[in-house]
């Protein structure tokens, strides 16, 4: 769209769980205050919603300067066209510098198509955030065992995706003051895909996100009986299971449990992986663990660079014997 | 009802973390991964070989990349597509994913009419998973990404239903559209022998720039928004200690490691 020498500010578009901020958009308002700082700009967000002003004020007191509030019943879920045709309107009108969106299933949908409409460059589930020379916005993925930084020189707003977890959580000020400018919706948007069910799911897995104890396992776990070996050792040790993206397309586990760059960010006391080369896509959701530990069969595997403890055993026979013991342990105790 | 389903030619992702970045030359290093279908896109296709059946349909495959993603749409016709295209041009090269959705829509623009669109969430190697929505936007129709059920009708307004942050959502969408399809959505048949004879007879399109109503400026690497930076290291700060002897004196010592740290006791 606008050409670089528009000095725009630093936007969040905000996403909603129930009435309150996601996390993932408090953490980016918090890293976007960082980048508006050091480029002399506000902090200004996108909040769309029905009745949610409660939800601009804590999007304040994490650090935005403006929310750009839209409230309709019409705005009650996600609508793809109809938040996007806002998003877009919005954006040619105050022409932001940089665009932050959450990696959360909303803003995987709705950020390719505004960057699309917008006709500039989006950056997919970064792990950082650095403004460097010219203040082009680098914006680092890991790839191919490196980190590679991808930038948009001309096009803006400079567009990212960032999972949850990435940026921490600011602790919010209710002191601080901000504008909430109020934006009219107009009626009858065109809505071409129509949300008409939003449900919610209880699921009695662990979750990830706050399990104390994570074993995880790659695509050297073998098949899909491997993997189920791989469970019962999660179960023994009471810990919550992950994976790496090759498992979730063998079909062995469920998207929600991968972890890494476009899936969850977690920071255990104790990781377990096996089977896993260590690709940095994985290793870099848990960066924060306390205790890592590695079993491959390659003693030359990069994971073993980035653990605290390695076993160089086939994961098939080891993961068995492994059970083994740690029954062996638990009934010793239990007696 | 004519489909289009896009895919993409990727290193085979069970052997992709042998390419690396040469640090010293900071060039991809390939190795010898052999290219394969993108996984999820075997189930766009899937989808669309189901709805033919149900229907009646033309299937036709679309794809950009080198020549030799060539083979790639050849593998497509023999899963039972009608027809094949492959955009192939050196100034199509070097495209990020707003560059590939732009060009992928100037295929279907050229190729003509369609009522639906499908292709697999996002590539293994790229991942981004903003091709089928941008190609949704640059040929204006609607889009739902993360697609595991498809409940078509007679009608052109279909209900199709995907994963959602704790739960799932349905949405009507209204024909002509984009389904960009999850793995959960179908089982992928294999090719059959019967089905690599009959695409034997069958020929791929080749486009190339001329062939679309593009610029050069427009595609590939001068269209793309986006560039590639440096390239870095992440260090991890952690220094291995492997655990050595017999594997059953690595479990033992692993479950020390375990009680130690709480997990187990």
């Amino acid at each position: 769209m606008e050409n670089k020498n528009q000095s725009g500010a630093v936007w969040v578009v905000a996403e909603l769980k129930d009435k309150s901020p996601h996390a993932v958009s408090l953490q980016l308002a918090g890293k976007a205050r960082e980048l508006a700082n050091q480029l002399g700009v506000p902090v200004e967000v996108v909040l769309l919603g029905d009745q949610v002003s409660e939800a601009a004020q804590v999007l304040i007191a994490s650090g935005v300067d403006t929310v750009y509030l839209g409230e309709s019943a019409d705005l009650k879920v996600y609508q793809s066209d109809v938040y996007a045709e806002i998003i877009v309107s919005l954006a040619r009108e105050y022409k932001p510098e940089i665009m932050l969106l959450g990696s959360t299933f909303m803003g995987r949908e709705l950020a390719p198509i505004v960057a699309a409409r917008l006709g500039t460059g989006l950056t997919a589930h970064c792990i950082d955030l650095v403004l460097g020379e010219d203040n082009v916005l680098d914006q680092q993925i890991p790839a191919y065992g490196g980190l590679i930084s991808i930038l948009c020189p001309v096009k803006r707003p400079q567009m990212a995706t960032v999972a949850g977890g990435v940026f921490p959580t600011p602790d919010p000020d209710f002191s601080r003051s901000g504008n909430i400018v109020e934006i009219s919706v107009p009626e009858n948007m065109e809505n071409r895909a129509r949300v008409v069910e939003m449900v919610k799911e209880e699921s009695d897995e662990q979750p990830l996100e706050d399990a104390q104890f994570i074993v995880a396992g790659g695509i050297g776990t073998g098949d899909l009986d491997g993997w189920h070996r791989l469970q019962d050792l999660s179960h023994a040790l009471n810990a919550a299971l992950g994976c790496t993206r090759p498992v979730v397309d063998e079909g062995w586990a469920e998207l929600e449990t991968m972890i890494g760059q476009s899936g969850k960010m977690v920071s255990p006391q104790f990781y377990l992986g096996s089977g896993l080369s260590g690709e940095l896509q994985h290793m870099v959701g848990i960066k924060g663990a306390r205790m890592m530990i590695a079993i491959n069969n390659d003693r030359k595997s990069p994971v073993f660079e980035q653990v605290d403890y390695g076993i160089v055993e086939d994961c098939k026979t080891f993961i068995p014997l492994l059970i083994e013991q740690i029954n062996k342990v638990s009934k010793d105790k239990t007696l | 009802m004519k489909i289009v389903v896009c895919v993409k030619a990727v290193p085979d992702p069970k052997e992709a973390d042998k390419i690396k970045i040469d640090p010293e030359t900071k060039t991809l290093m390939r190795g010898d991964v052999p290219f394969v279908v993108n996984p999820l896109d075997k189930h766009a296709i899937e989808a669309a070989l189901q709805l033919k059946r149900k229907y009646g349909a033309q299937i036709t495959i679309l794809s950009m990349g080198p020549p030799a993603a060539g083979n790639i749409v050849k593998e497509c016709l023999a899963l039972g597509a009608d027809q094949g295209i492959l955009l192939s041009d050196r100034d199509f090269g070097g495209a990020d994913a707003y560059a590939t959705a732009f060009t992928l829509a100037k295929g279907i623009e050229k190729n003509g009419e369609f009522d639906l669109i499908l292709c697999g969430m996002a590539s293994s190697d790229g991942a981004t998973e903003w091709v089928g929505p941008q190609l949704a936007t640059f040929l204006r129709i609607p889009v739902v990404t993360m697609v595991n059920e498809i409940h078509e009708n007679a009608d052109r307004e279909w209900l199709v239903k995907t994963a959602w942050e704790d739960g799932y959502r349905k949405v009507a969408i209204r024909l002509p559209a984009v389904l960009s399809v999850a793995r959960e959505l179908n089982e992928p048949k294999n090719l059959s022998f019967s089905g690599i004879i009959k695409a034997r007879k069958k020929e791929i399109t080749i486009w190339s720039i001329s062939d679309l109503d593009v610029s050069p400026e427009s595609v590939g690497f001068k269209g793309s928004p986006t560039i590639v930076g440096d390239f870095g290291t992440l260090e991890t700060g952690r220094n291995v200690e492997f655990l050595e002897g017999t594997a059953e004196e690595k479990a033992e010592r692993l479950v020390g490691i375990l009680i130690g740290s709480g997990a187990i006791g």
